[in-house]
C-alpha cells in the first residue's frame, strides 16, 4: 500500500477539523439566530414592563423577570459562599485522603442529577417538610443545591492553578495560611471562581423543572421571599405546551438568550479587569 | 568581635529527618555562628535542601515528612508545640533557589512581610523598602520604577528582589537554597556581594551546589553526604586540607 504523503494527511486533517469547527458554530448560530428572529419583534418595552394578561396571552413577562432574578440570585447568593469556602477547605486546608475524596467524588454525582431530582427533592423537602410552599425560597435552596458541586468544582480549579511556588513565598514571608489565601491565593484565583458562579447563575436562570416544582407558577408579582413566582424559562415552557400563545413564548425565549448572553458578556469583561489589574 | 563571632544563633542537636520511612537526614549536630556564612555542600539528595526547610519549619507544609531532634534558634527549640510558625519565618528568611516574584509590584512584595508582621506606618515601610533593596544591591536599577510588575525583571534582579524582601523582614537568619542556581556570572557576583555586607548584621546559611562559590562567599562549610554532616570547619581548611577523604574526593569532583 503506497503511503499517503504527510503534507496530505495534514491537509485533511486541517480541513476535517475546521469543518466540523464550524458545524458547531453553526448550529449555535442557527438556534440563537431562529428563536431570536422568531422572538424579537414580540420584545417591547411593554413586554418587558408589564404583568401578562390572560394567562400570558397578552401583556408582558415583568413579574417573570423580577422572579427569575429572585430566584436565581438568591441562589447564587447561598451556594456561592458556602461553595467556595468548601473549595479553600479541599485546597488548602486538608490533605487528600478518604475525606477529600468523598466530598469530591460526592460533589461530581451531584452534578450529574437530573434537575427534576433537584425540583423533587425541594419539593418534599423544602416545600413540604420545612413547610415552606412553593416559593421564591425553595426555588432558591433547590437551586443552590443544584449549583453546588459546580461552583465547588470550578472554585476547586480555579484555586488550584496558583503555582504552589506562590504559596511557599507566601509562607516564607512570614504568613498564616489564612494570610496566604486570603491576599494570594484567592486574588490570583478569583477570575476562575467567578466565570464558575456566572456559569452557576445561568444555569439557575434557564432551569426550568426543578423552579417548576419548588418556586410554582404563580403569575403575580412576587412581593416577599416566600410568595410563589413562574422564572421566565417556566414561563416559555408553559406558554408553548399550553399553546397559549407562540409569539410570546419565542420572545420570552429570546428575552432569556439575551440575558444569558448579557451575563457571559459582562462575566469576560469581569474576568479582564481582574486580569488586567493583577498583570 | 571573636568572641561574639562564636555565639552560636542556631544550634542543632541530634536532627533526624524521615520522609515515608527513608531517612534523609541522619543525626544531625551542628550550629551557626552570629555574623558568620556557613556554607553547606554536597551532592544531590544529601539532604542540603532538607535541612534548609527545617529551619524555618518549611517542610511542615508537605506530606510525610517526621522530624526528632532540636533546633534551638537563640536557645528556645523550634519544634515546641507553641512556636509561631510565621513569626519564625520572619526571623529565618529564606531565598528559594528559582525566584518566585508575587504577581504584584516590586514595592507590593516587599511591603508584603512587614504588613503581615503589623508595620503599617507609610514612612517606616517605604524606609524598609529602600534599606532592604540597598542591602540587596538592587536600589539604582529600580528606584525610579517601584511600582512596576516585579514579574518584568530579569532573572537576576528578580533573585535580589526576593533577597530584599527577605531583608525586609530583618530577619536573624538568612537561609538561602542554592540562590544562584538560575543566575548569570554577574548577577551570582552581585548577591555574593551583597551577602558579604549582610553577614555584619544576619547569620547566613547557603546551600549551593557550586563548591567555588562556597569557597568565595563563605565564612565556615559542611560537607553533607547521604543525610549525614561528614565534615565541618573554616572554609579555608575544609578547601586546602580536608580531613575527610569523602570530602576531599567531592572537592576534586571524583563523584557528585
Amino acid at each position: 500500500m503506497k503511503r499517503i504523503p504527510p503534507a496530505v494527511t495534514q491537509a485533511i486533517a486541517v480541513t476535517c477539523l475546521w469543518a466540523f469547527t464550524l458545524v458547531t458554530l453553526a448550529i449555535l448560530l442557527f438556534i440563537i439566530v431562529y428563536i431570536l428572529i422568531q422572538g424579537l419583534p414580540g420584545i417591547s418595552w411593554e413586554f418587558l414592563t408589564q404583568a401578562p394578561e390572560s394567562m400570558g396571552r397578552r401583556g408582558g413577562i415583568f413579574p417573570m423577570i423580577v422572579g427569575t432574578f429572585m430566584v436565581a440570585g438568591l441562589a447564587v447568593l447561598i451556594a456561592a459562599p458556602i461553595g467556595i469556602a468548601t473549595a479553600i477547605y479541599l485546597t488548602e486546608y486538608t490533605r487528600e485522603g478518604k475525606f477529600t475524596f468523598i466530598v469530591r467524588f460526592g460533589a461530581d454525582c451531584l452534578a450529574g442529577i437530573p434537575s427534576i431530582i433537584y425540583g423533587l427533592f425541594g419539593f418534599v423537602f423544602f416545600a413540604i417538610a420545612l413547610g415552606m410552599g412553593l416559593s421564591v425560597v425553595s426555588g432558591a435552596l433547590t437551586l443552590a443545591l443544584m449549583i453546588l458541586p459546580t461552583i465547588v468544582r470550578t472554585a476547586e480549579e480555579a484555586i488550584r492553578a496558583v503555582p504552589a511556588a506562590y504559596r511557599e513565598a507566601s509562607y516564607g514571608l512570614g504568613s498564616t495560611r489564612w494570610q496566604m489565601v486570603t491576599r494570594v491565593v484567592l486574588p490570583l484565583a478569583l477570575p476562575g471562581i467567578c466565570t464558575g458562579v456566572v456559569l452557576s447563575l445561568g444555569r439557575s436562570i434557564s432551569e426550568t423543572a426543578a423552579v417548576m416544582l419548588t418556586a410554582g407558577s404563580a403569575l403575580r408579582m412576587p412581593h416577599s421571599l416566600s410568595d410563589s413566582t413562574r422564572t421566565l424559562a417556566l414561563h416559555f415552557y408553559i406558554l408553548s405546551r399550553e399553546g397559549l400563545s407562540m409569539d410570546k413564548a419565542y420572545a420570552t425565549a429570546s428575552v432569556l438568550i439575551l440575558l444569558i448572553l448579557a451575563l457571559n458578556l459582562f462575566a469576560y469583561w469581569l474576568m479582564r479587569q481582574v486580569t488586567r489589574r493583577m498583570g | 568581635m571573636a568572641a561574639e563571632e562564636n555565639t552560636p544563633i542556631i544550634e542543632i542537636q541530634n536532627l533526624t529527618v524521615t520522609h515515608f520511612e527513608k531517612v534523609i537526614l541522619d543525626n544531625l549536630s551542628l550550629s551557626v555562628h552570629k555574623n558568620e556564612r556557613l556554607a553547606i555542600i554536597g551532592p544531590a539528595n544529601s539532604g542540603k535542601t532538607t535541612f534548609l526547610r527545617c529551619l524555618n519549619r518549611l517542610n511542615d507544609l508537605s506530606q510525610g515528612f517526621k522530624v526528632t531532634g532540636k533546633i534551638l534558634l537563640n536557645g528556645r527549640n523550634i519544634f515546641h508545640p507553641a512556636t509561631d510558625t510565621a513569626q519564625l519565618r520572619r526571623k529565618v528568611g529564606m531565598v528559594y533557589a528559582v525566584p518566585v516574584p508575587l504577581p504584584w509590584s516590586i514595592y507590593e512584595n516587599l511591603v508584603y512581610g512587614p504588613k503581615l508582621a503589623g508595620i503599617k506606618n507609610k514612612n517606616r515601610l517605604d524606609e524598609l523598602v529602600e534599606n532592604s533593596l540597598k542591602a540587596a544591591f538592587l536600589w539604582d536599577e529600580v528606584k525610579d520604577r517601584l511600582h512596576m510588575a516585579a514579574r518584568n525583571l530579569s532573572g537576576g534582579q528578580q533573585q535580589r528582589l526576593c533577597v530584599a524582601r527577605v531583608l525586609a523582614l530583618e530577619p536573624e537568619v538568612l537561609v538561602l537554597d542554592e540562590p544562584c542556581s538560575a543566575l548569570d556570572p554577574i548577577s551570582t557576583a552581585k548577591i555574593e556581594d551583597a551577602l558579604f555586607e549582610l553577614k555584619s548584621r544576619h547569620a547566613i546559611v547557603l546551600v549551593t551546589n557550586n563548591t567555588k562559590q562556597a569557597a568565595r562567599a563563605s565564612d565556615r562549610t559542611a560537607f553533607f553526604l547521604m543525610g549525614q554532616l561528614i565534615e565541618m570547619g573554616d572554609t579555608g581548611r575544609i578547601f586546602t586540607n580536608p580531613v575527610d577523604k569523602r570530602t576531599n574526593d567531592y572537592l576534586i569532583g571524583a563523584f557528585g
